[in-house]
């Protein structure tokens, strides 16, 4: 019996009742459809994580201090906050390619709060960024208009700044018009040299509501001559951040002549780990709901086993006939194997349809993205689960002794 | 062609269920037919005659002896052997006609010549042929359900026909028709037989099993009568 021969007896074993293989249809299709759905939502909000973290930028360390908790406990609270205060020369002793190979570029940080003007407009700024050039490629922080300061800037403490969007557009209507302009800071003018570009919220601050100034210039106007906040690091690669954290944490060690026994009174922030705890998380989330929808497919392949049962159950007089015409046991198993596949690859394009479709819809909040293995693996799962579900009312149809299948009534 | 022995049975036995509660429906049965023959195997109800039927048709072994048809001995082959045995030399037709439902004459009648592995044009070919020889080729693409009985009788010949077998058995083929067609029925077989056909009519109707040119009773699992009629 050719293959076409067979697919034409299932396709008419299939007819003989529509709404009973329409149902079985759906329940796989209902099951495929739901793996392919649950892994793109899945999928989605880990890239939506994955997407929020990189605008943070992910070769970045984050050093700053705790004031040295050790110390406190010893009765040395004066002498340890100074001692491991984090100044300028760390930031150049980091910045030394030789003692820290695996660091690209350093930007020490100090900010302070203060209030901006342009005429009668006024705006506080709760977070004026002083730091050096390095800073906004660290932090993945691309200029939108203008031009970002230079060293040389840095280094003649010049009065310019950089103004995030909402900073921009709370003083000007429009942040492009920024450019040129000239603002008070406190009580001192400011020339804007440029707007920083639109950036996704990544934690309690806005980064969009900050400025940006030259360190030197912070200093000297605003915040005087304390410790840094921090210190931002860039490693040299997405494979070098542990080795960075690993020279930062034991040059500043080193300089700050910590005590071995001492907790270190350093914090690093490593954003590359932040990002793999979080698409660690993603990945189980994921994983969940596979495997939730797993079980719907599963469910949808008994449902092909339950109907497949009836139907040979039902047509075991055919059966008979079949047999008693010639029909091998590998025709009868054939026949009834191609129905039962038949049934969930139909199940199975029909959810990859409906799947496509749902996906295209933010669900839960999440935009969906879809994995293209994700569709191949539950249109092959839905063919597999038509031969594994199908296999066990086939064989026992193709085992019926022919004798007792004519006599069945 | 006439003059070979088609079947051979020899001392065949066959015993349903074990110890106390067996049956024996065939206690030693030997039987030959020779090619070309018209036979009536009469008897009444649970004298073996249906099992006897099972085992010439191969749907079913022999307990005990041997059963060789066209010269192969039956009980020896595989599961899948017999279906081939049952699809090249033996035509069945059944008292319930035994059509598939929801399924054209033609390609029911083309079904065996499917599983014989024809090509799709000869096979079509072939069972136009076997229609016609029925008087049903107007009828190929009706359904079982739109046909008379007689007419359903006479897709199922046409579909034994079809393969062009070397026997057609026949399990009481007309009882469940009227009269009209009883006779249509049996005046086919008449035909067929006189072309050269072997013919085996079981049967528990005198009128049916006069037709035939020997007549075999069949009793309590035994032979007890085996006479040529005319």
């Amino acid at each position: 019996m050719s293959p076409r021969d067979l697919f034409g007896a299932a396709m008419r074993g299939l007819g003989a009742n529509k709404l009973r293989s329409l149902l079985t249809v759906l329940g796989v299709s209902i099951g495929v459809g739901a793996v392919i759905v649950l892994v793109a939502v899945g999928n989605g909000s880990g890239k939506a994580v994955q997407d929020r973290l990189e605008a943070m930028g992910t070769n970045l360390l984050t050093v700053s201090t705790t004031g040295g908790g050790g110390g406190f406990m010893r009765g040395q609270a004066g002498p340890s906050a100074q001692q491991y205060a984090l100044t300028m020369d760390d930031a150049q002793a980091l910045a030394d390619k030789q003692l820290a190979p695996d660091v690209a570029s350093v930007a020490p940080v100090m900010t302070s709060t203060g209030t901006a003007t342009n005429g009668d407009t006024s705006y506080t700024v709760n977070q004026v960024i002083g730091t050096t050039p390095e800073y906004l490629p660290a932090t993945n922080t691309p200029i939108e208009s203008g031009q970002t300061f230079t060293q040389q800037d840095v280094d003649t403490s010049q009065r310019v700044v950089l103004l995030g969007q909402t900073a921009a557009t709370e003083l000007f209507g429009r942040p492009g018009s920024a450019v040129g302009q000239t603002i008070k800071l406190g009580s001192v003018d400011f020339a804007v040299l440029g707007v920083l570009a639109s950036k996704d919220s990544t934690g309690f601050s806005d980064p969009n509501a900050a400025v940006v100034v030259p360190i030197s210039t912070l200093r000297a106007t605003q915040a005087g001559y304390g410790a840094l906040n921090q210190i931002v690091v860039q490693a040299a690669g997405k494979d070098r951040v542990d080795v960075a954290q690993a020279e930062v944490t034991q040059l500043l060690t080193a300089r700050h002549e910590v005590p071995a026994d001492q907790t270190s009174p350093f914090r690093i922030t490593n954003s590359a780990q932040i990002l793999q705890t979080s698409q660690d998380t993603a990945a189980t989330f994921t994983a969940l709901l596979a495997t939730v929808a797993a079980i719907s497919l599963i469910v949808g392949g008994i449902g092909v086993t339950n109907i497949m049962l009836v139907t040979v159950t039902e047509r075991t007089r055919e059966i008979g006939i079949r047999k008693a015409l010639g029909a091998r046991r590998q025709a009868i198993l054939g026949q009834f194997l191609i129905e039962a596949t038949l049934l969930s690859l139909i199940g199975g394009a029909v959810g990859v349809g409906a799947a496509l479709i749902v996906s295209r819809f933010e669900l839960a909040g999440v935009q969906p993205v879809l994995v293209p293995s994700s569709i191949a693996l539950a249109f092959g799962v839905s063919a597999a689960v038509g031969l594994f579900f199908g296999s066990m009312p086939a064989h026992r149809a193709a085992g019926l002794r022919p004798i007792d299948a004519l006599r069945h009534e | 062609m006439a003059g070979d022995v088609l079947i051979d049975i020899r001392d065949v036995t066959k015993t349903y269920g074990i110890g106390e509660t067996a049956v024996h429906a065939l206690r030693g049965v030997s039987l030959q037919v020779q090619a070309g023959e018209y036979v009536a195997v009469m008897g009444s109800s649970g004298s073996g005659k249906s099992t006897l039927m099972n085992i010439l048709g191969c749907l079913d072994v022999p307990s005990r002896g041997e059963y060789w048809l066209d010269g192969t001995n039956v009980a020896r082959l595989t599961e899948d052997q017999q279906a081939l045995v049952r699809g090249r030399k033996i035509g069945f037709i059944f008292q319930s006609f035994n059509l598939i439902p929801r399924t054209t004459a033609i390609a029911n009648v083309e079904l065996p010549l499917t599983y014989a592995h024809l090509r799709r044009a000869e096979r079509r070919q072939r069972a136009r042929r076997a229609l016609e020889l029925v008087g049903l080729a107007d009828r190929e693409d009706h359904r079982p359900n739109q046909l008379s009985g007689g007419q359903q009788q006479r897709v199922a010949i046409a579909r034994a026909l079809a393969t062009g077998p070397r026997i057609l058995l026949a399990d009481e083929p007309t009882g469940n028709l009227d009269r009209h067609s009883t006779d249509e029925v049996l005046g086919m077989f008449d035909e067929l037989n006189s072309d050269g056909r072997t013919v085996v009519v079981i049967t528990h109707e005198t009128e049916v099993a006069r037709r035939a040119r020997r007549l075999i009773q069949v009793s309590d699992g035994r032979i007890v009568a085996d006479e040529v009629t005319r």
